[in-house]
């Protein structure tokens, strides 16, 4: 249920060079946060009118909600200084979220349970959506959890919401441009690989550099992060023939799914338009990566 | 206290209603309130097949305001006849069908389409700024603006609205042209042209390099535009551009509209309609007005 609220900052630090971590206390919105979705943070400058998509990082059961951002613009920059005790207004919990239940549990019906999969009305779409014929291929599934630069941050809710599941090996390779930030909760949530496109740390390279390099292998991958990587991870995946769901990033105005913006190219009809358009905001921003073009 | 106004002989409860293309066909925002709240709803822009629409990015935020070229993205009448009419039909609110076409051709099929569907009313878009071909080609001419009402008024079962272009050198002269075509109710203003150019990329930030740029920052140049085409006709005037509260929307009534659309608003606050309607009953209250009526074109009154 989406709900519009005027959360309270609790706390907000600088956690690396432009990107901060925000804790809100909301009375709704982290309660009904599901891993991958996301919140419309609304700027208190009327000249601002659009709000800005920002996922969630770590939301708990009490109202504490987790943003961890980059800086990329007016909007955010007005948002990193935020301090303790204002007042942020956000519209939330949106878009549709990780297909978890489907991960790392041995479920009767799994692979049935259609209504779980993003994208995934259609029978025909289901079955493909499986990889096993009997829910076999989820009971003890290696989950690959794979984060790119600000993608990074909405792994963090999905690997605790993994290991809170159990049933799941969860590996988590994060890929950094230079400096390091969430590792230490990332590394309590799971097993840590980390890239870096200057080398600093860990493999250099990208998030796949660090898959090939650790030997990784996985039975499900969970992606968000830029463009140019998602359709790396896309390819690989369908090469490799593991299920594979990808969390995309378009320009929004409304975040609801009114005023089609946000969409990307879907391989299927999709249900809105009846083109081949999905609604990032709506029918995503996680999609099965063979659901979608990029 | 009286909310209530008629365009055409269709009473809507209160003026305001929802802008074209900002609130689909209402199913996202009735998440959020009753859109019994509203004088009326209008859809998106309904085409004669499905449109896939423009490339992404297709917004950007400017100053108090934001471009979009979105396309004109839509299902096709015939989904719309299947799923969206029914869908509004379950609010007690007014129901106001954008059409949108390439060709007068395509505009009069969607047109008849519609004759036996429960709407009250037609709104005809020729102004987009964001497709090729249609739209805005019909909305900058006089004389082809005349013609494609004409079209549209033989093959309309309901009271016709023609939404007029800002992006014109005598918008009077328009609003005439609509009128003398057999226009019901003119609406205007759509978006105005605009771009902005990505100083990073150093490229156009549309996909479409070019956008209609709405919200607060084309208010002052849609109030003056509805002052001017509501004296230049006799019918009546739906006005919009940038309303944002109630105050905004009593400018309009003001400059002479008879009722006011939506838009942009939405999306910075999605109880945005209902709010305005909320604002003008405020406004009514403080300066003691019986009647709404009593405000449209009082600018022109001693």
């Amino acid at each position: 249920m989406k709900v519009r609220e005027y959360a309270s900052v609790i706390e907000q630090k600088e956690i690396a060079a432009g990107i901060f971590s925000l804790w809100l206390g909301t009375e709704q919105v982290a309660k009904t946060a599901l891993p991958g979705q996301f919140v419309s943070v609304y700027s208190r400058d009327q000249s601002r009118m659009l709000p800005r998509p920002i996922s969630i990082c770590e939301a708990e059961a009490d109202g504490r909600l987790r943003l961890v951002y980059r800086v990329a613009g007016q909007g955010t920059e007005e948002f990193s200084r935020l301090r303790a005790g204002d007042t942020l207004e956000i519209l939330g919990p949106l878009g549709n979220g990780y297909p978890i239940g489907l991960f790392g549990v041995a479920k009767e019906n799994a692979l049935s349970d259609c209504s779980q999969i993003p994208g995934g009305e259609s029978a025909s779409e289901c079955s493909t959506a499986s990889g096993g014929e009997d829910g076999s291929l989820w009971e003890k599934s290696r989950i690959l959890l794979l984060g790119g630069g600000i993608g990074i941050p909405p792994m963090l809710q999905l690997a605790r919401a993994l290991q809170e599941q159990g049933g799941a090996r969860v590996q988590i390779v994060a890929g950094y441009r230079d400096e390091l930030f969430l590792t230490e909760e990332l590394a309590a949530a799971g097993e840590l690989y980390i890239a870096t496109e200057d080398g600093s740390a860990g493999t250099p390279g990208n998030v796949l550099d660090a898959v090939q390099e650790q030997g990784i292998t996985a039975d499900v991958i969970c992606a968000c992060g830029p463009k140019p990587m998602l359709r790396a991870i896309k390819a690989y995946a369908e090469e490799k023939d593991v299920p594979c769901w990808l969390s995309l990033e378009e320009r929004m105005a409304c975040g609801v799914g009114a005023c089609l913006a946000c969409v990307c190219q879907s391989t299927e009809i999709d249900g809105h338009s009846h083109v081949h358009n999905k609604r990032v905001c709506k029918d995503g921003p996680v999609f099965r990566s063979t659901e979608v073009e990029l | 206290m009286n909310t209530k106004v008629s365009l055409a002989g269709v009473e809507l409860k209160n003026p305001v209603m929802t802008a074209s293309g900002t609130f689909g066909s209402g199913a996202e925002y009735s998440e959020f309130y009753d859109l019994g709240a509203l004088g009326a709803v209008v859809t998106k822009g309904v085409a004669n097949v499905p449109w896939p629409g423009n490339g992404t990015p297709r917004v950007m935020e400017t100053a108090s305001g934001m471009l979009n070229a979105i396309g004109l993205q839509n299902p096709g009448i015939n989904v719309f006849l299947e799923r969206d009419i029914p869908f509004l039909r379950q609010f007690d609110t007014k129901i106001i069908v954008n059409v949108c076409g390439r060709s007068e051709a395509d505009y009069c099929e969607v047109v008849e389409r519609l004759a036996d569907a429960p709407v009250d009313l037609l709104e005809i878009n020729v102004s987009c700024p964001n497709v090729k071909e249609g739209g805005i080609a019909f909305g900058q001419n006089p004389e082809a603006l005349r013609h494609i009402t004409q079209e549209v008024k033989r093959h309309a079962k309901q009271p016709v609205i023609m939404k007029l272009s800002p992006n014109v050198t005598d918008i009077a002269q328009m609003a005439r042209a609509a009128e003398d075509g057999g226009a019901d109710v003119i609406s205007l203003i759509n978006t105005l042209t605009g771009m902005k150019i990505d100083i990073q990329r150093r490229t156009f930030a549309l996909a479409n390099r070019t956008g209609g740029l709405s919200g607060p920052a084309i208010k002052p140049v849609a109030v003056r535009m509805v002052w001017q085409a509501a004296q230049a006709v006799q019918v009546p005037v739906v006005g919009m551009g940038g309303i944002t509260c109630g105050d905004d929307a009593i400018e309009f009534l003001l400059a002479g509209a008879t009722a006011v659309s939506v838009g942009t608003a939405n999306f910075a606050n999605p109880y945005a309609v209902r709010d305005v309607a909320a604002g003008i009953e405020d406004y009514m209250r403080k300066y003691r007005v019986e009647d709404v009526r009593e405000l449209i074109g009082a600018v022109n009154r001693d």
